[in-house]
């Protein structure tokens, strides 16, 4: 079988024949598009494109022929096809569909136009994105509120259940997390404090920025990337299977079913965790006090008294409900927003980690301002 | 004109005898549960080949295994001649490019546009220029049916009969001898299927395609399909309506026989 194709032009009195040889297909076609597209007859010639020995010919082949007709024909020859084969009939007619269509814009746009279009496009949809979740996050407040006036329609178990998965199950990791930071934090701290013959105060570095700050920020980061995702991938797959839809047909509203209870089980569970938080970093950092400043347990104890006021804990611990209820939010309503596929819910999923982190370093942000006013 | 057009001529001979598929003694098996045990089944050339049978009865796992997405515990399987499971891995690309394959709900690429999945085989097997390959592409997305302006649509943008359109456009990018769909008028309406059939029909004359379909639509078996292969007992029976009509099996009575059997054939 004859594996190349070939296009030659000869003259014949006053017309030109164009000669289609051999394979047309997309295996060969490649080469054959520029021979064909340099084709042109002089002046006054009558174009005759000769497909007796074409062999094998596919939808690609048959249009880079028809093509050459066309083109032909508009620069004022006259083209037409000789022998066409009975079975290359079907092929042609497929093409003349094709070419009576307007071309296919493929929207390839200048790339500073695109950046232009995108920037505009993305900022348009993050106002929209905003709108968005203030509503999300009236519903859900009408929606307490009514729950709250009438407490037996929350679902208790549901609140339990929720409170297990984002709570308990979360302690070794936050745990062990939070405890190794504060190995860091106090190591760290002691290598430089030693340098100005402070190391003592390492215990109040530790102490004052565990408990304030960094024992409840790593907690809401791992409950975010844990829990903030689990609640929009939950959400989103129910939303796939059309589970949400249903409820709403039923008559059930499904912030009160699947937002609310994840929503009070996070702010209940929060605050818990950012204590386990702060205790597990400070054993992290008596432990390295232990070791690294050759403080006993007693001494660490006292300094750490001294050091810390019991507002610090306080300043901490009130930021949980908050962060809690930023996660809960930004998670249920990117599971709501899933539409469609699983790509869908992965794509959620991803963002909801990305805002409920966001959001949890805005909102300490805020509280650090407030805090400074208020002088605490 | 779709015929291989890369095969060795040697290879074509066998070819020659109107079997383009050929499978003997195919066995499937799940853990315990064997869905095909010993299936033979030649597809000839140029015929459209509807393949039936009851839920579980392993319709899909059987496509499945001769486009290669699976191994058979036991059998061969020829396709244009060569026999699948000896093939090193750059035959098997190459003979892959000789079937187009569409799945149930198109199996697009998401992230891809409509125009982007049909040139997807056309970049990793052809060295089209740029050019020609957009234009090649609009002849594709003419040709089964869609309006030029879905060629910049993503698939989540249409319908799901557009996008089973826009799947039987990719699948007939590289012009190939082959063509599997699986329940290509699952999920359309009467009307759709309808003319989804004739769409399959009037491109399996004029590209000379051979066409193997899954499909539980009586309207689309009646239409389209110039025989039919019943997977009964674990194995495969093949013929056209009135051959198989004569067999008793209670299944295939049942099947053709039946309320929505007789509403299909109009009598």
């Amino acid at each position: 079988m004859n594996l190349t194709g070939s296009i030659e032009t000869r003259p014949d009195g006053n017309n030109l024949v164009v000669a289609a040889r051999g394979t047309w297909t997309l295996a060969t076609i490649g080469g054959l598009d520029k021979d064909v597209r340099a084709i042109s007859p002089s002046s006054g010639q009558t174009v005759s494109i000769d497909l007796q020995d074409v062999g094998l010919l596919d939808t690609a082949g048959a249009w880079v022929l028809f093509r050459l007709r066309e083109r032909l024909k508009s620069e004022g020859f006259t083209a037409e096809f000789a022998h066409v084969g009975g079975s290359h009939e079907g092929l042609f007619h497929h093409i003349v569909e094709c070419e009576e269509q307007p071309p296919m814009n493929l929207q390839k746009f200048h790339p500073f136009r695109r950046l232009a279009d995108r920037t505009g496009y993305q900022s348009y949809q993050m106002w929209l994105e905003t709108k968005a979740m203030l509503a999300f996050f009236g519903e859900m407040m009408l929606t307490a509120a009514g729950a709250l006036m009438r407490p037996r329609r929350l679902k208790f178990t549901s609140i339990v259940s929720h409170m297990e998965q984002v709570g308990i199950n979360a302690m070794p990791i936050v745990g062990l997390l939070t405890f190794l930071v504060g190995v860091v934090l106090t190591f760290q701290g002691a290598d430089q404090l030693r340098r100005f013959g402070a190391e003592i105060f390492t215990v109040n570095l530790l102490g004052i920025s565990f408990l304030r700050e960094t024992g409840i920020l790593m907690t809401a980061i791992i409950i975010a990337g844990r829990s903030g995702s689990a609640f929009a991938a939950q959400i989103g797959t129910m939303k796939v299977n059309e589970e949400v839809d249903a409820m709403r047909a039923l008559g059930i509203n499904p912030i009160e079913l699947l937002v609310l209870p994840r929503t009070i089980a996070l702010i209940l569970v929060m605050p818990l965790l950012g204590f386990y938080a702060d205790m597990s970093g400070l054993v992290g950092g008596a432990l390295m006090a232990v070791i690294s400043l050759d403080l006993s347990i007693g001494q660490f104890l006292t300094q750490l008294q001294g050091a810390v006021p019991m507002w610090s804990f306080w300043v901490g611990i009130i930021k949980a409900p908050v962060f809690a209820f930023a996660i809960a939010l930004v998670g249920c309503y990117n599971g709501l927003k899933v539409e469609g596929s699983a790509e869908s819910v992965g794509r959620m999923t991803t963002r909801a980690v990305v805002q409920s982190i966001f959001l949890v370093i805005v909102i300490d942000a805020i509280f650090s301002v407030i805090f400074s006013f208020i002088g605490i | 004109m779709a015929q291989p057009a890369r095969l060795e001529p040697t290879l074509e001979a066998r070819v020659d005898d109107n079997a383009v598929i050929r499978l003997r003694g195919v066995v499937n098996r799940f853990g315990t549960q064997t869905v095909h045990d010993g299936v033979d089944l030649d597809v000839r050339r140029g015929e459209v080949l509807g393949v039936v049978g009851g839920s579980g009865t392993g319709k899909s796992v059987l496509m499945r295994t001769i486009i290669g997405l699976r191994e058979p515990q036991a059998g061969t399987i020829e396709v244009l001649g060569r026999d699948t499971r000896a093939l090193d891995n750059a035959e098997a690309k190459e003979l892959r490019s000789h079937w187009g394959v569409l799945f149930q709900d198109g199996a697009l690429f998401s992230s891809l546009t409509v125009a982007e999945n049909i040139m997807v085989p056309l970049k990793e097997y052809t060295n089209l220029s740029p050019r020609l390959m957009e234009e090649v592409t609009k002849v594709k997305v003419t040709m089964v049916g869609l309006p030029v302006e879905a060629g910049a649509k993503y698939p989540g943008q249409l319908s799901g009969g557009m996008r089973k359109r826009a799947g039987l456009a990719r699948a007939l990018a590289m012009d190939p001898a082959i063509v599997f769909l699986d329940e290509p008028t699952a999920g359309l309406d009467p009307i759709g299927a309808a003319n989804f059939d004739q769409l399959i029909r009037s491109l399996q004359q004029s590209l000379g395609l051979t066409v193997v379909m899954v499909t539980h639509d009586l309207d689309s078996l009646i239409a389209i399909c110039d025989r039919i292969a019943v997977l009964i007992d674990k194995k495969v029976v093949v013929g056209t309506i009135p051959e198989l009509l004569k067999l008793d099996h209670p299944w295939i009575q049942e099947y053709f026989r039946g309320p929505r059997a007789r509403a299909a054939f109009g009598s």
